[in-house]
Parts: C-alpha cells; structure tokens; sequence
C-alpha cells in the first residue's frame, strides 16, 4: 500500500493534475498544476513549498555518536557544530560514494541524517564498539521545504530566529504551537529553508504557514519543478547522476566524491586524523591521480543549437523538462571523452545545461565540447563548453 | 498625465561629464528607450566610446515600471514581452544582470454569456476546452498552431537581418535580394500561400478557413488588431496577427512572458548590460537637435545649450522626429522628407492601469483567480473587435472596447504589496485625433468606459479599484515622444515594412546624412520590444566604420 505523506490531506487537494509519483513508496506530487514551469519560476522569483517528508531519515545519538559519524561520514562532522547542519557522503571502503545526504546536529550527541534510501542497516553494521543508537525516523518528522527569494521573510515572521540563520545553520521555534526545526537548507540552489515538523503537527503547521504566505505569490511544487531548479544548482541526484556504490554491477557505476564534484569535502585531509571509511583509497586516488572523470556543467552554444536544428527544418527546441538519461559527450573530433546525467533548458540562463562528468585532463572551464542530441532520427553533435557547477547560483543563496 | 511619484529601479543620476573634453564620443545615442539601449550597447561592445542621452529620468522609452501610486508598480505602457530577439539576450549576456522573462502561464478569454475560454499549458486540455466551444475546432487549432509556426518559422530570419535595398547596384545588395527570393522559392506551395494571406489579406479571412467558434476566433483575431488601425476583417490584419506570432517565449512561438518588474525592469537589465560594456547612460537631457557639417553628423544639442560631439549619432527616436526633427529637413533629400510625411502614425492605442484591492471575481469560476495568470482577453468574438473598430472609422473611440487585460501581480508578486493587484489594460482603437475633441477632455471618459466593459464581465470590479491611470495616445506622445502616440513608431502596414521602412531607400539604418543613423522602431522590423532595429542599426554601423 502506497504511503500517504503526513501533509497529503493538503496537498492532495491542491493537485489539480492528478500527475504523482512514488517517492519512497510515498505518494508525492509530479507538478500542483498545469506548469512545472510556472512553479519552477515562482521558487526563483518569489518562493515555493515543497514536502520532501519522504526522505529517510535516521536520527543518531549516543555519547559516541559523534566519533561514529567521524568514521563513516566523508565530511568532518566535528566541524558542525550543534545547531548546524552539513551537507555530506558517504563512501565504501574503495572511496566510491554510497550516498549523499544532509546531517542536523541538534545537540553534542543528537543527529539526524537525511538519505535518499534506506541505510539503516549498512549504518549498524558499522557501529562495532562505539556506544551510539541508530533509529529510523522517516515516518515521524514531517519537511517541507520553502524555497525562493521570499523564503527568509516569510519563514521568519513565524519562526523569528530563522531571520538570521546563517547557510546551515538550524533554528528552533513554534508555529502554531507545535515545535519545528528550521535549517536553511534545501535543494534548490536558491535562498531557503526546510522546517522539520512532528508528523502530528503537519497539518497544523501547513495551515499556518499556507495562510501565511498568502497573497505573496508562494506556490506548492512538485518533482517537476524541483527537478528543474537542482539541475540549475549543480545538486546531484541518486539514481541520475550516480549510483550507489552498493549496488553496482560493475565499477563502471560506481563514483568516487572527487568524480562527482564533490572533492572539495576532503580538501583538507593533511590536517584532518580522522580514519573514516574510505579515506586511504581516496589519497591512493589523489596521490596516483587515477579518476576517471571530474563533474562539471554543461554550456551549450546556442548558435551551433539553432543552426542545427534550423537547418533540418525544426523550430530549436527549448524545453526546460529535465532529460535525466545519458548523453555522450564528445570532444571536437567527436571521440567520446564523457558522458552527461541531466540535461535541461534553463529558463534562468536561457541556455542548455548539463551535469556531466568527462575526462580529467578535459575538465577545465572553458573546454570545448560536443554533446550529442538527436535530431531527425540522427544524432547531431552541438558545441558545448565546460563549465563550473552551479551554473545558477545567485548571492543570496549563502548571504 | 501622471507625474512620476518614484521609478522601479530607475534611480540613475543624471550624470553629465564635467570637463568640456569629456563631452567627445564615439557614438551618441538619442533616446534611451530598448532600441537605443541595445543599439549603444552594441556599440561600445565593439569599443566605442558611447553616450546614450535620454530625455525622462528614467531609461526606457514606453518600456518602463512606475510606482504611479505607494506600493503599485505600473508598467504605465508596453507590458509584455515575447518579439524581443534571443540573440540579443545572448550577444549582451542579460541574464548576468537579471534578465528574467516569467511565465504568463495561462490565457483567460471571458465571453458575453457568462462563459469562457481557458488556455493554459497543457495542449491536451486546451483541447478539451475549446471542444466546449466547438468539437470541429479543438482539431482545426492544432493544424491552425501548426501553419502559423510554419509560416513564423519561414519569416523569422527575416527579423534578424536588415532588408535588401531594392534601389542599389552593389553586388552584396543584389546578392541579399537574391536570396531573400530563394527563401520564398524553396517554401512549399502550402506554406507560401498561407505567407503571402497573411502579409495581405485579412485575419478573419484566415481564421475562417479554420473555425467557427466565435470566441476562439475573437481570442486569435484580437492579435491582429493591437496597435493598428484595421479590424479584423480589414486587409493588413493579417500582417498585424502574424507579426504578433512570430515572438516567442522559450523558442515557443505566440508564447509571452512578464518580464521581472515589468518591461520598465527589462530596461534597467538593458541599462546595465550598456554600462558593463562601458556605454555612458545620461538622463534628464532633452536633444533639441543633431549637428551637422557640411553632411556629417558631428554632434548634438541639448536643450540648456550643452553640446557633445561624435561622428556618429543615432536616432532612437521615431521617423518624424528623426528626419523633420532632430535634423532641419531642408538637409534630406525631398522625396524622403515626403515620404516621412506621409508615414503613418495615427497612433490608436491606449492604456488604463489600475490598482486593484484583490482579484477580479469572474461569477462561472467562483473564487478562483488562477485564471489571471496571463492575458486576459475581452474581444469575445470577431464581430465584437469589428464593431469596437468602427467608431473609430469616424473619429471616435470605441464605446464598448477591445481589451487585453494582465494582472501582473499574479505572475511578479513584487509589482504590488500582499494581496492586493496591478491590471494593466491595453485597449484598442481610440483614434489619436478625435473628433470635435480631445483627449484632454475625454480620458477620464475613456478610464470610465473601460471600468464599465471590466464591471459587464466582472461584476465588483469598480469596487476594487484604488487607483486608476489612463493614458491616452496623447499622453503617450507627450510623455514617450512616439509621435501621435503609435506605439510601433509608425503603423503595421505593407507600405510601412521591410523595403520601405521608414521610406523607400532608407530602410537599412543610414541616413542622407553622413554619420547619422537610425535606430528605432521606426526602422525594420518594427515596433513591439524587439531590439532588432537597435542591434542591426549597430551591425550597419561598425560595418560603416570597419570594426564589423
């Protein structure tokens, strides 16, 4: 039987497309209405609401808790300290990532940590002697995400420390009575905030914070924008833009963090003692320089786009629906150096952007490529540049 | 005409250079509205030391926001985008400061009846929608959509370069005409008759050969009427709705979008784009006159007596200002001094803005206000927008008039404080001169006539209203410059394009005049927030100077 999420008795009332998926085994929203892309554009230019209830979450305590996440986090957890929250991965023993996910440390002892699939048990097979308790907490807490250049504004009228919450940084308050948890986070590359929510109290806290935001242009999205707004933010996405390394058939699926873009976690290792899993494989990959691919972001240009499409008789098109399969990436003499994971027309940048990873040696910004598109039953290979990820990421993201 | 209380955005100081020797340029730009904004900026991307000099106190032209009443912001003229060309977007990297086009996700068509027609995004339920209406029609749409994209997808190159001069013997000319030619040539048989009905006939004959449901017809008619005195079933229409089809939002044709703050927003992402590239942006600085010398442009005059110099000036003004104005006639040529004359203007259009203290109530769709989310359209049929035209056959505006309405607010929440709304509302045919009149004496009438067509299809609307703008093609004239307030700076009319835009000869940018250019809308392709005549008036420019 498919979940319902705890806000579902509200938003399942806004759905006007009948469009779901499941997420989770969770009914969540595809698009509220009848374009994504007017959803995608109200995040970006006022502020949406988005129910991520569906993640998994794992609260982890217990006076080593913080030794634990020490050893199996790729981040240094020390460096977070209570009442923040940080972004991580964690890898296998060879260095390639099994996920990615966003830690709370709500006290010295107290954790919650965010996946995209189930890890209780990969988590406890790895507590040895350490004296800390895992417990799965995804149906309890309920998300949601206001995300968009209003977010700070109206998060804060109801939870007034959220004013000055620096980026991950988490606050405490009530709405409507009910306890929550502000972190400014999310997965929009955009200002915002996530309010963590006892399931009980969902509704009630939907109901303030809807008639809240009311008159100020907020809309409830769903994947499709969503999908739309993190290809902008250079986030990855499990299943799209990598796999877990658990699950691989081969090491072709497999990634490390520094072929995901995500090196900059470990820049520090000199200075840092910790022996959490996966570490000594990944200075063997620093020191001997054996990755096979760097992420970087896509530009097309979008003469070559036009001429090409123009000159088979087709209207270009710019459709900003997400392309999440791989798309071979060439260099100029059309020999494949990578490959991309998610493909998009932003409507921000008015071009055509990927997330793609391709050789190292090819990797700088400003590198010419080709990326292939089909046109007419054949495929066409379009001048593209390398660029760094995000692509979209205005200031006040982080200020 | 209001004055301006305080502009969205707009606040650049007037900044004259100083010191005599600063006042030497490259290139100087008369009029800081879209097309004199991409023109100078251009320009000083290819290096020139630019000066742009407008008038107001704020750039723009009639693309600009205003804050005509606390808290409401009003794009008192131009109110969408969708003509202006990607290249531009592209070439002056205006996302990097700001350029963002939003959605206007939805177009609402009310009818007399009570009824509606809703289109939206999804193609299938626009379908179904206009199956209410009539069966036959929700098939012929798709075939309709499809022939305009073809016949949009064929035109299009022809926005983005200069027209072929008919009238030369250059090689390069001859060459261009040439292959202007090849372009209808390789059009199929399909494809080039429904071209050559829409440059001449009428969109009711058109659209007749597609439907019978009076409210689609009036919907798609309604194009074909905005800013040009011709109704629906007058020849030229058909040019009218063609020209309105071939912008696009997003590489979809027909498509619109709000620009982030309004048009008057687009214009300051305008602004700063010229200024990265090192352009110099003056303000309050009216241009009373070009300078000439022995046929060369070398400067100009402002009104307090203050000159600059540059051996190249450009006119983003109108024709008329342009050639009779700016520059004393006796300079041209007289059959371009006759042609200028009897260049069309008769400017038709006008606007009431308003603030409203919530959404509009439309009784079949109860409390809804999703609807709002894009145009909406009163022309309920083709006979409706046909008898609105007819009163101003004879000198007067229409008593029950075409309007396209947009509550911006819906789309940009910042354009009005929290639950409160802006509507603008374009309509048609009020005649620039009116009859035993003036707009003096009538625009209150006019803001009266349109709150009574709004208060028929939305019952409550007078009651909703905080402030009301009208702004008549006089003020239009007055406060823009866009002589006899045509806001395409001379009329969509086949004598008017391409070749012949704005005089036979004169349609690639040049002047008689050497160092004299041209750059508004005035000039091919035209009117609408384009850019094209500013970035080809820029390509023929540093062409002439070598640095193309």
């Amino acid at each position: 039987m498919i979940l319902r999420s705890p806000f579902h008795e509200r938003t399942s009332v806004l759905n006007e497309t009948g469009l779901w998926s499941h997420w989770s085994g969770t009914l969540a929203t595809r698009r509220y209405q009848m374009s994504d892309k007017f959803e995608y554009f109200a995040v970006r230019n006022s502020a949406g609401i988005f129910d991520s209830s569906p993640l998994y979450k794992y609260r982890i305590h217990g006076p080593d808790a913080e030794r634990f996440l020490s050893g199996v986090l790729v981040r240094d957890i020390r460096a977070c300290s209570p009442g923040h929250a940080q972004y991580t991965a964690w890898c296998d023993d060879r260095g390639f990532v099994v996920e990615d996910g966003v830690v709370l440390r709500h006290g010295r002892d107290e954790f919650l940590l965010t996946a995209a699939e189930p890890n209780l048990a990969y988590f406890s097979d790895l507590i040895g002697r350490d004296d800390v308790r895992i417990e799965e907490v995804s149906q309890e807490h309920a998300v949601l995400a206001v995300q968009g250049p209003r977010s700070r504004d109206l998060v804060a009228r109801l939870v007034p420390d959220a004013a000055a919450l620096q980026y991950f940084g988490l606050a405490t308050g009530k709405i409507a009575g009910s306890p929550v948890t502000v972190s400014r986070t999310g997965y929009s590359g955009d200002l915002g905030f996530e309010i963590w929510i006892k399931s009980a109290d969902a509704l009630t806290v939907w109901d303030t914070l809807w008639e809240s935001v009311r008159g100020h242009g907020v809309l409830p999205f769903g994947l499709d924008a969503l999908e739309m707004l993190r290809i902008e933010a250079g986030l990855l996405m499990l299943d799209v833009d990598f796999s877990s390394s658990r699950f691989g058939w081969t090491d072709e699926d497999r990634s490390t963090p520094f072929e995901l873009g995500l090196g900059w976690m470990i820049r520090d290792l000199a200075s840092d003692d910790r022996a959490f899993i996966g570490r000594r494989a990944l200075e063997r990959e620093m020191a001997d320089g054996t990755s096979r691919w760097r992420m970087t972001g896509l530009v097309l240009d979008w003469q070559d786009y036009d001429r090409i499409y123009t000159g088979a008789g087709l209207i270009p098109p710019k459709d900003h629906t997400p392309v999440l399969e791989e798309l071979f990436v060439y260099d100029e003499n059309i020999r494949q150096v990578g490959y991309a994971t998610s493909f998009m027309y932003s409507p921000m940048l008015q071009r055509h952007i990927a997330m793609a990873r391709v050789r190292p040696d090819l990797a700088r910004a400003g590198s010419s490529m080709r990326l292939e598109v089909d046109v007419n039953h054949r495929y066409e290979y379009v001048k593209a540049t390398t660029a760094r990820l995000p692509l979209y990421s205005p200031a006040r993201k982080t200020a | 005409m209001p004055t301006t209380k305080s502009t969205a955005g707009a606040k650049t100081a007037k900044t004259p250079p100083a010191r005599a020797a600063d006042r030497t340029y490259d290139a100087i730009i008369v009029g800081g509205g879209h097309n004199g904004l991409v023109n100078g900026a251009y320009l000083a991307k290819a290096g020139l030391k630019t000066l742009i000099v407008e008038r107001r106190p704020l750039v723009g032209g009639a693309a600009i926001t205003e804050e005509l009443y606390p808290g409401f912001q009003f794009t008192t003229f131009s109110y969408a985008l969708s003509l202006l060309r990607p290249d531009i977007i592209h070439e002056l990297e205006l996302t990097r400061h700001g350029f963002m086009p939003l959605l206007m996700s939805s177009t609402f068509a009310p009818m007399e009846n009570g009824d509606y027609l809703w289109l939206g995004q999804d193609h299938g339920q626009n379908l179904k929608e206009i199956a209410r209406h009539s069966q036959h029609d929700a098939d012929a749409y798709t075939q309709y959509s499809h022939d305009l994209d073809m016949v949009c997808q064929a035109l299009k190159p022809l926005l983005d370069a200069p027209p072929p001069d008919l009238f030369s013997d250059d090689p390069e000319e001859l060459l261009a005409l040439a292959s202007l030619g090849s372009r209808f040539r390789k059009m199929d048989k399909r494809l080039l008759h429904n071209t050559v009905r829409l440059l001449t006939g009428s969109a009711a004959d058109f659209l007749d050969d597609y439907f019978e449901s009076d409210i689609l017809k009036g919907y798609l008619a309604s194009t074909s009427i905005i800013g040009t005195k011709v109704g629906p079933r007058s020849q030229g229409s058909g040019l009218v709705l063609l020209y309105h089809s071939i912008g696009e939002h997003d590489g979809a044709f027909g498509s619109w979008a709000f620009h982030k703050g309004g048009n008057g927003g687009f214009t300051q992402v305008l602004a700063r784009a010229a200024r990265s590239f090192g352009a110099e942006i003056v303000l309050e600085s009216p241009v009373t006159n070009v300078i000439t010398k022995g046929g060369q442009a070398t400067g100009i005059a402002l009104a307090d007596g203050t000159e600059y110099r540059a051996r190249t000036v450009v006119s983003a003004l109108d024709p008329r200002r342009t050639f009779l104005e700016l520059v004393n006639p006796r300079e041209l040529p007289t059959d371009l001094v006759e042609n200028i004359r009897r260049f069309r203007f008769q400017g038709t259009s006008s606007k009431v803005n308003f603030a409203l203290d919530g959404l509009p109530r439309y009784p079949a769709l109860g409390d809804r206000g999703d609807q709002f989310r894009g145009f909406t359209n009163i022309g309920p049929s083709m006979d409706y927008l046909e008898h609105a035209f007819d009163e101003a056959k004879y000198g007067w505006y229409s008593s029950r008039p075409y309007l396209d309405c947009a509550v911006q607010s819906t789309i940009d929440p910042d354009m009005a404080p929290p639950g409160k709304h802006v509507m603008s509302t374009f309509l048609a045919y009020t005649p620039y001169k009116l009859r035993e009149s003036d707009w003096d004496a009538e625009r209150q009438n006019l803001g009266d006539t349109v709150q009574r067509t709004l208060e028929s299809f939305f019952p409550g609307f007078s009651d909703l209203v905080l402030h009301r703008e009208v702004v008549t093609p006089l003020d239009i004239e007055r406060t823009v410059g866009l002589s006899e307030g045509n806001i395409f700076a001379g009329e969509f009319l086949a004598p008017q394009m391409y070749f012949f835009r704005p005089a036979p000869g004169w349609s690639q940018y040049r002047t008689p005049i050497d160092g004299y250019y041209q750059c508004g809308s005035g000039t091919h392709p035209g009117g609408c927030v384009m850019g094209a005549p500013g970035k080809l008036a820029a390509q023929r420019i540093l062409k002439d100077l070598g640095r193309a």
